[in-house]
């Protein structure tokens, strides 16, 4: 565990000096302000669609940060020739996978701490109301779907040729997911064998990232989520990271590093 | 060295050039027609796209109505047809049917079964109490940004202002604020009666200026039976409001005979005939009552 805490380490340390998370992040606080200053009827209780609007660009830039950050992990340290001296110090190739995850999961944690609680401050300075639990649940799952998200791009950037493509591979999955993951299902139904076998085998076996997108609930105050559904789908986020960072371990097993 | 004053006097020849040239063209571009520089930004950046935007913002305001419970495009939208913050209005005739409950029809599967519980599955009104039956009326104030917008991609959007005015008045009674949407509305749609019967709406209920609401409405009766057969037939539920309304008012001053002529017009429009027809004995008998006052009964 040592092994893989200390390569995580060195993955946080790379994003808080990187620019990309500062400059999503003040994008946007730029862009909720100046939508929080429009005047709408003079009433200056509105608040849903400002939450609205800071909510996806929450989860656009959390999504952005968290596909860039890990895509380019393992093939950074290959060009920069570092792969064969990190492996040949007591660290197996399960471990560097791991600690590699670990490290992104976790800056995407800490970026989605910031961003949730410039919302929450933005939230309450209109509502004068302080959801914390709504809050907490939404970026407990938020946060699970980008660790599903890190895992299947870190199995990317072991396939892929290039970061470029598989970061725009892995956008087109995971937009893909989000907005129609749902209804695939519905999709199948219209079509003819054999394709509509072949959809409905995807459906069962995506990730169903849509799960983990509760900002309906959020902006409009609905009540929690049962705590027992919540915790079923943290679990099938680790089922699915699982998978996903199996599948890189086997890939990155058989791989040549130099 | 040569010297930099043939440089220097020659780029001032230039500049003057083109500001004279500027000068001359620019009086003949803001006469031009076609020039896109005179609209707003959105207009010029846009183009007629901007009415596809406003249409998708009225919906958003619609799913604000719903607190977030609404069809996609996957799902049965029966029931949504006509978005139910403008039915709710009384003044659009609703095209809905089928079950606004449970659209998401019965689960598929685990998968489903399981996702239900990530997005608001209950039908709920922000007017009533909204997704946790505990808010207030004025709750509806959500709706108001994105009717905004979609007034501002589509000025020709009559629904937009009539819409926004109702539940600025209704709920949030902010009917200063009414009053301005319904003459922008007016400004961009000179000839819409639906506008002229929201804003004697808002004389008559907000102002209780019945003159000023008597004005627009007869207005608007005017401007309805300007229109073609075939779009008065589309557009009858706002001439039968119109004519009961102003009946209504006629009834309150008293002026009895110009109140059955008005019901009289209704009736001729409405679906609701015999409902009218009573109200017309109604006022029939009153003002028998009112110009015979001897022939009641003595005992």
């Amino acid at each position: 565990m040592k092994n893989i805490f200390a390569v995580a380490g060195v993955v946080i340390k790379e994003l808080y000096r990187r620019k990309d998370f500062y400059v999503l992040f003040i994008v946007t606080i730029l862009i909720c302000l100046m939508m929080a200053s429009v005047n709408i009827f003079n009433d200056a209780k509105i608040v849903r669609y400002l939450k609205e609007i800071c909510l996806l660009l929450v989860w656009i830039s959390s999504i952005v940060i968290a596909v860039t950050t890990t895509a380019r992990q393992i093939p950074a340290e290959r060009e920069n020739r570092t792969l064969l001296p990190l492996l040949a110090k007591p660290l197996t190739r399960a471990q560097l996978i791991a600690g590699k995850f670990l490290g992104c999961w976790l800056a995407c944690g800490l970026a989605l701490l910031c961003f949730y609680i410039f919302f929450g401050a933005l939230a309450a300075s209109r509502e004068h109301q302080w959801p914390l639990l709504n809050y907490f649940q939404a970026a407990m799952l938020h946060w699970f779907m980008l660790g599903i998200v890190v895992a299947l791009t870190l199995l990317g950037s072991l396939v892929f040729a290039a970061p470029s493509s598989n970061s725009t591979i892995c956008f087109i999955v995971v937009g893909g997911i989000l907005f129609v993951g749902r209804h695939l299902d519905q999709v199948a139904l219209t079509l003819l064998e054999p394709t509509r076998t072949i959809v409905y085998s995807i459906y069962f076996a995506i990730p169903h990232l849509e799960l983990f997108d509760v900002r309906d609930l959020v902006i409009h105050n609905w009540p929690l989520i049962p705590w027992l559904y919540f915790s079923l789908a943290l679990l099938y986020a680790l089922g699915y990271m699982a998978v996903f960072l199996a599948g890189a371990c086997l890939v990155f097993r058989r791989k040549a590093v130099n | 060295m040569n010297s930099p004053r043939p440089f220097l006097l020659l780029l001032i020849a230039l500049l003057v050039f083109c500001f004279g040239l500027a000068a001359h063209l620019e009086p003949q571009f803001q006469a031009w027609p076609g020039s896109r520089a005179k609209g707003d930004i959105i207009a010029v950046v846009l183009g007629d796209s901007r009415r596809l935007f406003a249409n998708t913002f009225y919906v958003k305001a619609d799913e604000y109505y719903h607190s977030g419970y609404y069809p996609t495009m996957f799902d049965d939208n029966a029931a949504f047809q006509t978005t139910h913050m403008a039915a709710d209005t009384g003044a659009v005739s609703s095209k809905n049917h089928g079950d606004e409950h449970g659209f998401l029809g019965p689960r598929r599967n685990w998968i489903d079964a399981f996702g239900r519980n990530f997005f608001p599955d209950r039908h709920t009104h922000l007017d009533s109490g909204g997704a946790d039956d505990l808010s207030g009326s004025d709750e509806v104030r959500e709706i108001l940004p994105w009717l905004k917008l979609s007034a501002d991609l589509d000025p020709d959007n009559v629904q937009t202002y009539t819409v926004t005015a109702f539940w600025l008045r209704e709920r949030m009674n902010n009917a200063a604020e009414a009053d301005t949407i319904l003459h922008e509305g007016l400004r961009n749609c000179p000839e819409s009666y639906d506008i002229l019967f929201e804003l004697g709406r808002l004389y008559n209920e907000s102002y209780h200026d019945r003159d000023r609401a008597r004005n627009v409405w007869e207005l608007g009766v005017r401007k309805w039976q300007k229109l073609d057969p075939e779009v008065k037939k589309e557009n009858r539920i706002v001439m039968e409001q119109l004519c009961i309304h102003l009946a209504k008012l006629e009834e309150d001053a008293g002026n009895l005979p110009r109140a059955i002529e008005w019901l009289q017009q209704a009736q001729e429009v409405s679906l609701m005939g015999p409902v009218i027809q009573q109200q017309i004995d109604r006022l029939r008998g009153k003002l028998g009552e009112e110009f015979n006052p001897l022939m009641k009964p003595l005992y």
